[in-house]
């Protein structure tokens, strides 16, 4: 064990925004025209029906945190952001993806999921199709181990997160 | 219950939030709108092209501090008007723009005279609105006004479809609402200063032995003026106002050094520059005012004040940051000061320094010579001489801006309008007209070049017949004159696409045809009748065709992209120490 701590190149912003039509285009927009770049982004309902959540994972090397961060907030429509470092938060994503399987490959297909914690979804003629939830440098790491089977088709949902709880919360 | 349709409650809201005028054009889909008009309190002003109705508004809210309003049809007029709403939006103007929208139904089929006015104008405005319900007009100019005038100003626009404004519609039937209550959870703009910032802010200006006070537009939209001079006078730190805020602190003042910058004048440049202690108060450090970056003030802390916190930081750290309105900002300074001491930094060499670079290097052009087209320079000087103090004066964007913001003297705040971040040229015209429409009792100057005249002229019919008796310098040099300077400073005289015309158009003609009277001077000694004359006429606009030298360049001037350091100054000051 190392005991340098890991130097993370993104940070996760977890952003509350009112639930009207053209707030992605707003955000969108300001990230395209000031050079900021996203990692990856996902958009989805809150509990409340007036408020949706994105989360966008930012690439610090090209986008000054702090201006993103204020920039973000002179949106109108933006309620609320939340940065999250990664050491404090929990990080997921799903992927589901159709792989070449034949019937000769897919014990070893299914002994990769199972390490994993995937699951199959489907099974064809010499194709399946499978999911993960997971950190996304595991589903990274997943993807890397199906690739020389031949993936046929990817997807990928972006990451949410929350803040980790307390120690013992 | 007060039934009514969307159109008579989009006028009733403008009424609510007291405007008293309107600049816009009717068409397709604002036409129902353009009815209930008739029986309004507000006065609409009928331009001539959409752009000059946005730098109208953006022209009387400069000089009045209130809200301009627009109001233009779709399609190509909601285009026509993104010009200004990005000049508003870079200037931090506060205007409401309604545009019509093509009915809800319609929207998305590519109908006639459709665009999207929301998509396409959301980059340069502090927020727009797409309203599809008659019921909810009242709100969203409620909201409107509401973002557009508080926290840092800026243009807000309101897109309304068709058939929720037109009583032809039944979809435009609706009830006046008892209450109409703003509901905007994501903006709580701050005015509060932290105190604790305050200490820390007056802890570093008790220390500075080279302070400025860099101030910028910020003051002007926060009503500083007065709390910068008290502030100024108690503390005796030397002054520079930015092309945006020329004027909020006296030109006259010993303690004013004018405007820095690309083209400032070398004291405040060169101060700014050896400075220990820079405030910026309302300023957001623009490339214009800075130069080169990374050779900008090097041995100054900064103090940075600005209701926007995204610019604090943004450019360059601040040492203390104060988030907050300038004036509440500026009057906690001064109270802390006073409570607390000014501290007893010695200044003395930093003032002999000052008055050493005023002494040597003071605003300089060489004289006129028997032969030569006019000096504007010195057009500028006697139109400031002889116009009274409280003169408004606007400008187009080039050399004859910065000659204006250089010759004149601001001695009151609101008296200059300009176009600084869009550098919008046209501006001036228009800007005029709308300044006059909201301070009818003050004399109102356009300063304009000939290539910013062709580009907005057209509105002086909209003057005359409006009755907006404006009055227009023009610096006719038969150039592009600005470009014309860079490509003979920095592109060995290769002029490519500069010259505009010795003869054409005849802007006597073209101005007594709009309606105006014309005045064409070549002569030097024809200058002081003919701004005598213009301003003795109050019936109608004046347009001044002053025949200047194309070859007279503006200076100083710091060359882009070099540091404010190596600004260059006129030939006649070169071999002055510095």
């Amino acid at each position: 064990m190392s005991d340098i701590a890991p130097v993370y190149h993104y940070r996760t912003l977890v952003v509350t925004v009112e639930n009207k039509s053209g707030v992605l285009a707003r955000v969108a927009g300001l990230f395209a025209r000031r050079g900021f770049n996203i990692e990856s982004l996902a958009v989805a309902p809150t509990d409340n029906e007036n408020f949706s959540r994105l989360t966008i994972v930012v690439e610090l090397a090209s986008s000054p945190l702090e201006q993103v961060i204020k920039q973000l907030d002179k949106l109108i429509n933006v309620v609320e952001i939340r940065e999250l470092h990664p050491d404090h938060s929990v990080e997921r994503e799903l992927m589901i993806v159709t792989v070449e399987a034949e019937p000769d490959r897919r014990d070893e297909l299914v002994e990769h999921l199972d390490r994993a914690g995937g699951k199959v979804l489907s099974v064809g003629v010499d194709r399946m199709m499978l999911s993960l939830v997971g950190p996304p440098d595991r589903i990274d790491e997943f993807e890397d181990l199906l690739r020389p089977h031949g993936i046929v088709e990817l997807q990928r949902t972006g990451r949410v997160a929350l803040a980790a709880l307390d120690e013992g919360g | 219950m007060n039934s009514m349709d969307g159109g008579q409650a989009l006028i009733r809201a403008l009424e609510e939030e007291g405007v008293d005028l309107l600049f816009g054009l009717p068409g397709g889909a604002i036409l129902p709108v353009y009815d209930p008009l008739i029986d309004s309190s507000i006065r609409h002003v009928l331009v001539r092209h959409e752009q000059g109705a946005g730098h109208m508004a953006s022209g009387y809210a400069h000089a009045t501090g209130r809200p301009g309003v627009v109001m233009v049809t779709s399609g190509p007029a909601a285009t026509n008007i993104v010009t200004p709403l990005c000049d508003a939006h870079l200037d931090s103007v506060p205007l409401v723009c309604i545009t019509g929208q093509v009915p809800v139904s319609a929207i998305g089929t590519d109908a006639f005279q459709e665009c999207d006015t929301t998509g396409i104008t959301m980059s340069v405005t502090k927020h727009n609105f797409l309203v599809t319900e008659p019921d909810d007009i009242p709100k969203a100019i409620k909201e409107a006004f509401h973002i557009a005038t508080t926290g840092r100003p800026g243009p807000v626009l309101v897109d309304i479809p068709k058939d929720i404004v037109d009583p032809n519609n039944p979809r435009s039937a609706m009830d006046w609402p008892g209450n109409v209550d703003i509901d905007l959870p994501g903006y709580n703009p701050r005015t509060d200063v932290d105190p604790t910032d305050i200490v820390a802010a007056v802890d570093l200006l008790r220390a500075a032995e080279k302070p400025i006070l860099y101030v910028g537009g910020g003051v002007l939209k926060a009503r500083a003026a007065e709390a910068l001079y008290q502030l100024v006078e108690l503390t005796g730190i030397h002054v520079v106002t930015t092309l945006m805020a020329r004027g909020a602190f006296p030109d006259s003042h010993e303690l004013c050094l004018g405007m820095p910058g690309m083209h400032g004048n070398f004291t405040a440049v060169t101060a700014m520059q050896e400075s220990d202690l820079l405030v910026a108060l309302g300023a957001r450090f623009d490339d214009r005012v800075t130069g080169r970056i990374d050779g900008f003030a090097p041995n100054a802390k900064i103090i940075h004040v600005d209701i926007d916190a995204a610019e604090l930081g943004k450019v360059r750290r601040p040492d203390v940051a104060i988030q907050g309105d300038c004036r509440v900002a500026i009057e906690a300074i001064v109270a802390e000061l006073l409570i607390n001491g000014l501290g007893s930094a010695d200044r003395d060499a930093w003032r002999s320094c000052i008055s050493g670079w005023k002494e040597r290097f003071p605003l300089a052009y060489e004289p006129w010579a028997e032969g030569q087209a006019l000096k504007p320079q010195y057009v500028l000087e006697r139109l400031r001489d002889l116009t009274p103090a409280d003169t408004i004066v606007t400008s187009g964007v080039g050399q004859h801006q910065m000659w204006a913001s250089q010759y004149w003297t601001f001695d009151h705040p609101y008296t200059w309008v300009n176009s600084g971040g869009l550098g919008t040229m046209g501006y001036a015209i228009p800007a005029a007209i709308g300044a006059k429409a909201g301070m009818p009792h003050r004399m109102v100057w356009a300063v304009d070049g000939d290539g910013c005249f062709q580009m907005t002229a057209q509105e002086l019919v909209t003057a005359t017949v409006e009755g907006f008796p404006i009055k227009v310098a023009l610096l006719n040099n038969s150039y592009l004159g600005m470009v014309r300077q860079w490509q003979e400073m920095f592109y060995e005289e290769r002029f490519s696409e500069v010259f505009l015309s010795k003869d054409l158009p005849d802007y006597k003609l073209w101005a007594q045809s709009m309606g105006c009277a014309a005045i064409r001077v070549d002569e030097p000694d024809e200058i002081d009748a003919a701004i005598t004359k213009a301003n003795e006429i109050n019936d109608r606009p004046v347009v001044i065709d002053f025949r200047v030298m194309a070859e007279e360049k503006v200076f100083p001037m710091v060359p882009s992209g070099a540091s404010n350091s190596d600004l260059v100054v006129p030939p006649s000051q070169a071999d002055q120490p510095r």
